[in-house]
């Protein structure tokens, strides 16, 4: 397993697609003209937005923009609250994942989510992160169970500082080991793409830091979608970038262009400072 | 599989092989199997409760009736005086009994139903007769006609079980429009007796009446301030911590040992008030204190600290915080738990067989430390009696005390609703 | 004078120094020129009712106590006492009616010889009544004095009112207390004298109970007192046979409710679970005596079983069971529910179905309120009484077979409580030493129960 791990050549190769055009390849999940409603609340109106695995996108804005409301329709959590409703259209590998087709349970073994607080289960550190492989019957025998937690704790760096204590409790880690734990547990089932729901905010800087250099070196393998509240997080994270602003998506684009060169004024107030 | 530009070397991913589907069909079985065991459970609880209440609703029907028949008297060929200066009905009932009213009795059911039939008269429905003509004279006169009931072996024999040598009678008199069934409104008026067919349960409902009064006297106040106390001021130490754990304690502990505590104490210090609605009070006030602090302490919990900021920043004492802000918007969840506490009470058995509550009470209790029983007991007294006629009753007394049970329970629901705020 | 009288004129005497008080203070405040006195007229008022009613209480409290002594002495110190029988039931029967006769309870005496009592009773009750009432007024007046003279512009009546509704709130806290205490000492104190005749060792391992309340008298053979089979049958029927059927009934009733029914079928059906917590427990004892142990006899025999009681145990735990089903889904319902909605959510993410977040994230998290709620639910049920009196047997027995009549502590409590023996028979006082041991366990229980839920409380909150 560790070949993968520690494999620099994914990483590489999306480095270099770093600045390359924006509508090169094919797009992980394609969104069209999403609306999503609370009850007769419109809390997203019509957005477009395509996420790539080569990159890492990021949704930025005020609060209540609804940025962690379209996260949420993007594995269909959304599904949870009675009143939620979503329109339009969401593709993940060119299916539409509100089809009557798409079930609902693969659809979110294939696109996996970490949370704003660090939620680990009740349980041991290992059986966290069986849970979903478990579930799923992913691993046929012990040993292929254990190769898939060890894996998993690796790409999410961290084995090292929990491989002597695999039966202790998930909550007994720190706030930042919670949160690498509950990424190591969506890796666990080999998803395609990853939801973040500012998964740095509940943490200290240092945890943070090192929660973005996992999601630098995850990249490539799982598209990676992550809500933040930072700006400078967005930047040093993200290729691509999305401004939300009201339930609507101001724009969209590289995140380098976005910090440096926006084109909307709503967006340049934002990134300057003067809302948020 | 993956459109991922970078990933074609890569083997497929597991969440989108053959096998993942194939095991997904298994979970969602697996899925509605489970839900459906949620269902049955619940269905088969509310399938219970039904069994239960329909259970009792059809044999207590027939506990609020009474098998009587019907027999003509004729006042002309037999004529009764009232006494003129008689104060009460026992005076004429008694001057009645002297001129032979049981007589009459026997030979009127004896022209109207032959001399077999008139062994199955009630042996009290004499009295029933003078009673009813004490209470309007005006039916000693000229022919008449009672419904009188049966004993308690033509009772049973007309309802299809009992000796059957009786039941070609019980056929024959009711062709001939002599017996039947009727609503058996002294159910309600009358207490306990030893034949069911003259049993009521107005005595024991008073007596459960009375203890209730006692009980909420005590547990309401004392639970209240307790509750206020413990909210509001107590101190964070040992004691108070005692205090909370006794009074939850209090409230899981097996109600029968508090028969115990009133047998030991409460008899012990007043020990010629056994089976007084008194005692029986004071000892389930002593069961319910501890649900009402409870249900206290959640209501005034539940009062925004921002109310008490308001009223103390206007000057106001902690005392008059308390008593004029906290506690009437505390009330309504205090008096909901306080009914339901009451509840409880009503239907409790246990303690109240301990200090003798049991005692036969022929006649309603006028007071506090007469001699009574509750409505409950009488349930498990009658529980115990061989009489056929017994059993329809027993379920009968249970209607009555499930519908005030119910009542209460309704009541504490619409003022939860009524008066639940959400601040 | 009855407590009654006594108590009204206590009262009275309170509401006269109250408005004396408020009209005293009225006064200050319009020779103040209207400007504010120190406290509210109506705090000087009760500053003066709670002088005068509290002392006069207190004194009427123990003057109830000692009055009925005096009496009696002054009665049996007069020469017609001198004829009294020495000792026994008839002793205190004459001086029982000579009693109701001079307060007038009754008509006349039954006993000619009780007749000369009545007249030294009758002085004796005047004279103390008098002396009581004279007493009373006293202390009222020198209460309501004392107050009086504590009333000025700038007294303020409202902290000394206030000291006393604290106290107050205080003494009825201690109401609870002082219950529990009276449950130990009870319980202790008859139960030394019974292990002073039953050694406590055959009491808690002896298997064979058979008491007989009529030649037990105070020198019983323990061999007799031997309560494992009653504790045997409190727990098969509590423990085994009613969780059997409320653990799993409770738990996937509250997980139906909680995860899977609409809002609206909720509303509907949690009352319904309401109504079966309420259902009194002798209507429940009644039901198993009359439908379920028949049915089960019936279909015991159906089955060729020999010989099914008509009293089994299995009619007992079933209908018990049942009646805790509410409980135990309550108390899962409440855990459940205080699982954050993160933990469910990050299952879900997972690509979880909804059977195995419950079972697998939910339940195990919510386990240690569970946990609680069945201990609490045990604890009621071996405490449950009306059910097996009604629907269990007398026969102590050591059986696994649940077609087979057994006995529960509870029922043998009652049986020896209520039965004909006296107070100090060896039987009676078994009652309390089993009461004692039932006290005990649900204690333990409880409070383990009570910790472990404020514990998982805190985990969550």
């Amino acid at each position: 397993m560790a070949d993968i791990a520690d494999s620099p050549l994914a990483n590489q190769a999306n480095k270099s697609l770093e600045h390359e055009n924006i509508e090169t390849g094919e797009p992980k999940m394609r969104a069209r003209d999403v609306d999503v409603y609370y009850g007769q609340k419109k809390a997203i109106d019509s957005v477009d937005i395509d996420v790539y695995t080569e990159f890492v996108t990021a949704f930025i804005g005020p609060s209540g923009c609804g940025k962690s409301t379209f996260l949420r329709a993007l594995n269909r959590m959304n599904d949870t609250i009675p009143s939620a409703r979503v329109t339009g259209t969401i593709e993940l590998d060119g299916e539409d994942i509100y089809a009557s087709g798409m079930d609902v349970v693969q659809l979110r073994a294939r696109v996996g989510m970490v949370f704003q607080k660090p939620n680990p289960f009740p349980k041991s550190i290992y059986d966290n992160i069986a849970y979903g492989p478990k579930i799923h019957g992913l691993a046929e025998t012990k040993p292929d169970l254990d190769n898939i937690v060890e894996k998993s704790l690796r790409r999410a760096g961290l084995w090292e500082e929990v491989k002597d204590r695999l039966a202790d409790s998930g909550t007994a880690l720190s706030g930042g080991q919670q949160q690498r734990l509950c990424i190591a547990r969506a890796i666990a089932v080999d998803p395609e793409v990853i939801l973040m729901d500012e998964p740095c905010s509940a943490l200290d800087p240092i945890a943070t830091a090192k929660i973005e250099e996992l999601i630098d070196e995850l990249r490539g393998r799982y598209g990676i979608v992550i809500v933040t509240h930072s700006m400078q997080q967005a930047a040093r994270v993200s290729q691509r970038t999305a401004f939300f602003h009201l339930g609507n998506l101001v724009e969209y684009g590289h995140t380098s262009d976005i910090f440096t060169n926006p084109v909307e004024k709503r967006t340049q107030d934002y990134i300057t400072g003067r809302y948020g | 599989m993956s459109n991922v530009a970078t990933s074609g070397s890569e083997k497929v991913r597991p969440t989108r092989t053959a096998a993942f589907e194939a095991r997904l069909k298994k979970r969602y079985a697996a899925e509605r199997r489970f839900k459906a065991v949620g269902l049955g459970a619940i269905v088969f609880s509310i399938a219970v409760l039904v069994f239960l209440l329909v259970t009792m609703a059809l044999n207590g029907l027939g506990g609020f009736q009474r098998t009587e028949l019907r027999v003509p008297v004729d006042f002309a060929n037999a004529p009764v005086t009232i006494p003129a200066n008689a104060e009460d009905e026992r005076a004429v009932v008694q001057s009645l009994e002297r001129q032979g009213m049981r007589d009459i009795i026997i030979f009127s059911a004896e022209q109207a139903l032959g001399e077999e039939g008139a062994t199955h008269v009630n042996s009290e429905a004499w009295r029933l007769v003078a009673q009813e003509i004490a209470a309007d004279p005006s039916l000693a006169r000229g022919q008449q006609e009672f419904w009188l009931p049966t004993d308690e072996d033509l009772a049973s024999a007309y309802a299809g079980d009992g000796s059957a040598d009786l039941q070609p009678l019980a056929r024959r008199l009711a062709e001939e429009g002599h017996l039947s069934d009727n609503f058996d409104s002294g159910f309600l008026s009358r207490s306990d007796a030893t034949d069911p067919q003259l049993v009521g349960i107005w005595g024991a409902l008073k007596g459960s009446i009375l203890t209730m009064i006692v009980t909420l006297l005590l547990a309401f106040p004392i639970g209240v301030l307790a509750a206020l106390y413990l909210e509001e001021y107590a101190p964070k130490n040992r004691w108070t911590d005692l205090i909370e754990v006794s009074i939850n304690n209090l409230a899981a502990v097996p109600s029968i040992i508090f028969g115990l505590l009133g047998l030991a104490v409460f008899l012990w210090i007043f020990p010629s008030y056994r089976s007084a609605p008194l005692i029986g009070g004071m000892t389930l006030a002593l069961m319910t204190m501890p649900v009402i602090v409870i249900a206290g302490r959640n209501a005034i919990k539940a009062v925004p600290p921002s109310i008490r900021d308001g009223a103390l920043a206007i000057g106001a004492s902690p005392v008059q915080v308390v008593f004029h802000h906290v506690l009437p918007l505390a009330l309504p969840g205090i008096l909901t738990g306080t009914i339901i506490g009451m509840a409880r009470a009503l239907g409790e058995t246990a303690p109240l067989l301990l200090i003798g509550m049991r005692a036969f009470v022929s006649s309603p209790p006028d007071g506090f430390t007469d001699n009574a029983t509750v409505l409950p007991m009488q349930i498990f007294l009658w529980s115990d009696e061989i009489d056929r006629g017994f059993v329809e009753r027993t379920s009968a007394a249970i209607i009555v005390l499930l519908i005030f049970l119910l009542l209460m329970n309704g009541l504490a629901i619409y003022l939860r609703n009524r008066f639940e705020k959400k601040w | 004078m009855s407590a009654s009288t006594l108590i009204l004129l206590v009262l009275g005497l309170g509401l006269a120094g109250w408005l004396v008080a408020r009209s005293r203070a009225a006064m200050f405040r319009r020779a103040n020129g209207g400007k504010r006195i120190a406290s509210l007229p109506n705090y000087h008022a009760w500053y003066a009712a709670l002088w005068i009613v509290v002392p006069t209480l207190l004194f009427a409290l123990v003057w109830s106590q000692i009055a009925d002594n005096l009496v009696i002495q002054h009665v049996l110190a007069s020469p017609a006492a001198a004829d009294l029988p020495a000792f026994g039931m008839q002793r205190q029967t004459m001086l029982t009616e000579a009693r109701a006769v001079a307060t007038g309870a009754a008509p006349a005496v039954f006993n000619p010889a009780a007749a000369d009592l009545v007249e030294p009773f009758e002085e004796a009750l005047t004279r103390y009544n008098i002396i009581g009432m004279v007493v009373t007024l006293l202390i009222a007046l020198a209460g309501g004095a004392w107050a009086f003279l504590h009333l000025k512009p700038d007294f303020r009546a409202h902290t000394r009112v206030e000291r006393a509704v604290l106290s107050l709130l205080l003494i009825a806290s201690l109401v609870a207390i002082l219950t529990t205490l009276g449950i130990v000492a009870s319980l202790v104190f008859e139960t030394v004298r019974f292990f002073g005749m039953v050694n406590p060792i055959d009491f808690l391992t002896g298997v064979n109970w058979s008491p007989n309340p009529m030649t037990d008298g105070s020198n019983p053979d323990p061999e007799r007192y031997g309560a494992v089979p009653l504790f045997w049958g409190t727990f098969f029927i509590g423990v085994v046979i009613a969780m059997i059927v409320a653990i799993p009934m409770g738990m996937m009733s509250a997980i139906y409710l909680n995860q899977y029914a609409a809002p609206r079928v909720r509303t509907w059906l949690k009352p319904a679970l309401e109504i079966l917590a309420g259902v009194p427990t002798v209507v429940y004892g009644y039901f198993a005596a009359l439908t379920i142990a028949p049915a089960i006899r019936d279909i015991a025999l159906a089955l060729g079983v020999q010989n099914p009681s008509s009293e089994s145990a299995l009619a007992a735990g079933l209908v018990m069971g049942v009646m805790i089903i509410p409980f135990v889904s309550s108390m899962a319902d409440d855990s459940i529910a205080a699982v954050p909605q993160a933990m469910k959510d990050g299952s879900l993410a997972m690509g979880a179905t909804q059977n195995e977040t419950i079972k697998r994230v939910l339940v195990p998290a919510a386990l240690p309120g569970i946990v609680a709620g069945i201990m609490l639910a045990i604890s009621r049920a071996i405490g449950e009484t009306m059910i097996v009196v009604m629907a269990a047997s007398a026969t102590a027995r050591l059986s696994a077979n649940p077609l087979e009549a057994m006995t529960t502590v509870t029922y043998q409590i009652v049986a020896n409580l209520t039965g004909e023996a006296s107070m100090d028979s060896a039987s009676t006082l078994a009652a309390f030493a089993l009461g004692f041991v039932l006290f005990l366990v649900t204690l333990v229980l409880n409070i383990i129960a009570l910790r472990i839920v404020k514990r998982f409380r805190e985990a969550y909150e």
